[in-house]
């Protein structure tokens, strides 16, 4: 009874899984080429050598899409249980704390160099 | 019997939907991740950790950057290349780009025959992806070589701020024995999907589940994630 038990557990897990991974060859196909259509703006930017706020927003904005779109349909996370979704897309988010942090600190750098190191030692 | 019994509890819990059905997954008996095997959880468990990691190379490369007062080198000049007499800004890191987000796509593809059981289709797929890995690491290699050459030192360069070469060749340097450990990893596997072995039950590292062809969509998760921290490189250090 027991083994027949500790048999069963795995098998239930592969075939729930393998009804869940089957999408057409057409789904990946297309978001192959929307990472090229993307790659290509974000290689634009840099082109027509777009600068400032522009420059920063466009290069986020193919960069987050390009993320999301390798980690949703390529990762499969889009098919995951929420459960393992969160548990790993949340984490990441607390580096933008850290991102913080190291804005302030580095402003503070580059005011003491300013400051002290003005005619270049 | 007691088969039928458990897949029916398993479908059961996973219709609970939302933040209840996260509630319900975290406090649950056993496992957290319902529908997800060991293998697979592992592997996310271990991009996460490695999100860390490359996170924090951007991260001092963003305060080294912000905080000097020297002016930071032009990435869109220092990669251009001349190409029969063109002179064209940053297409060697383009060229790049698009040959590992080509391997993610044949991996993605790769995974789905696996789940298929088209051993031949799978193999070629995880082929294809090495060599489109391959090409990446050689041309990354010859862009190290050509910096390298032009004086380009961990301690110094000649267009700028100094810190440009350390944080050149630490980011992309882990980035690259990334996908070279990723290139390495998919030969062994598709040599093993070649082979049978995941029909077979053979002996050996990771083939002792008959008939299942997750390690293909576990290494399709290294190697997506490869791909993925190029973006954020791309964006970050070639194109801010």
């Amino acid at each position: 009874m027991a083994e027949v038990t500790l048999h069963a557990t795995p098998h239930a897990t592969p075939a729930a899984h393998a009804e869940g991974h089957q999408h057409p060859i057409k789904l990946y196909l297309v978001v192959w080429g929307w990472l090229f259509v993307l790659s290509t703006c974000s290689y634009l930017v840099d082109y027509f050598n777009l600068q400032g706020y522009l420059r920063w927003s466009l290069i986020v904005l193919f960069m987050m899409l390009k993320a999301g779109l390798i980690v949703a349909v390529f990762m499969h996370m889009a098919w995951e249980r929420l459960a393992l979704a969160y548990a790993i897309l949340l984490p990441p988010l607390v580096l933008l704390v850290f991102v913080g942090i190291m804005v302030f600190e580095s402003d503070y750098t580059l005011l003491s160099r300013i400051i002290f190191f003005k005619t270049g030692a | 019997m007691t088969e039928t019994v458990l897949t029916n509890i398993e479908k059961r819990r996973t219709a609970t939907a939302g933040w209840q059905g996260i509630v319900a997954d975290w406090s649950s008996d056993q496992r957290a991740f319902k529908n997800v095997s060991w293998g697979k959880a592992m592997m996310w468990i271990f991009l996460l950790s490695d999100t860390f990691i490359f996170g924090c190379f951007l991260l001092s490369y963003m305060t080294a950057r912000m905080s000097t007062t020297v002016p930071w080198p032009n990435p869109s000049e220092v990669f251009a290349l001349t190409i029969a007499g063109q002179h064209i800004p940053l297409i060697l890191i383009a060229i790049m780009t698009f040959v590992l987000i080509s391997s993610s796509g044949t991996m993605a593809m790769a995974v789905n025959f696996g789940y298929r059981h088209d051993r031949r289709k799978t193999a070629i797929l995880m082929l294809v992806t090495a060599a489109f890995g391959a090409t990446f690491v050689g041309m990354q290699a010859f862009e190290w070589t050509k910096l390298i050459m032009e004086g380009v030192r961990p301690w110094e360069n000649p267009w700028g701020a100094e810190q440009f070469g350390s944080c050149f060749f630490m980011i992309t340097g882990f980035h690259g024995t990334h996908v070279t450990i990723g290139v390495i990893f998919l030969i062994i596997i598709a040599r093993k999907v070649w082979r049978g072995d995941f029909e077979t039950g053979r002996r050996g590292f990771f083939t002792s589940r008959k008939g299942n062809y997750e390690i293909v969509e576990i290494t399709g998760l290294y190697w997506h994630f490869v791909d993925l921290v190029w973006v954020f490189i791309f964006a970050f250090f070639y194109l801010w």
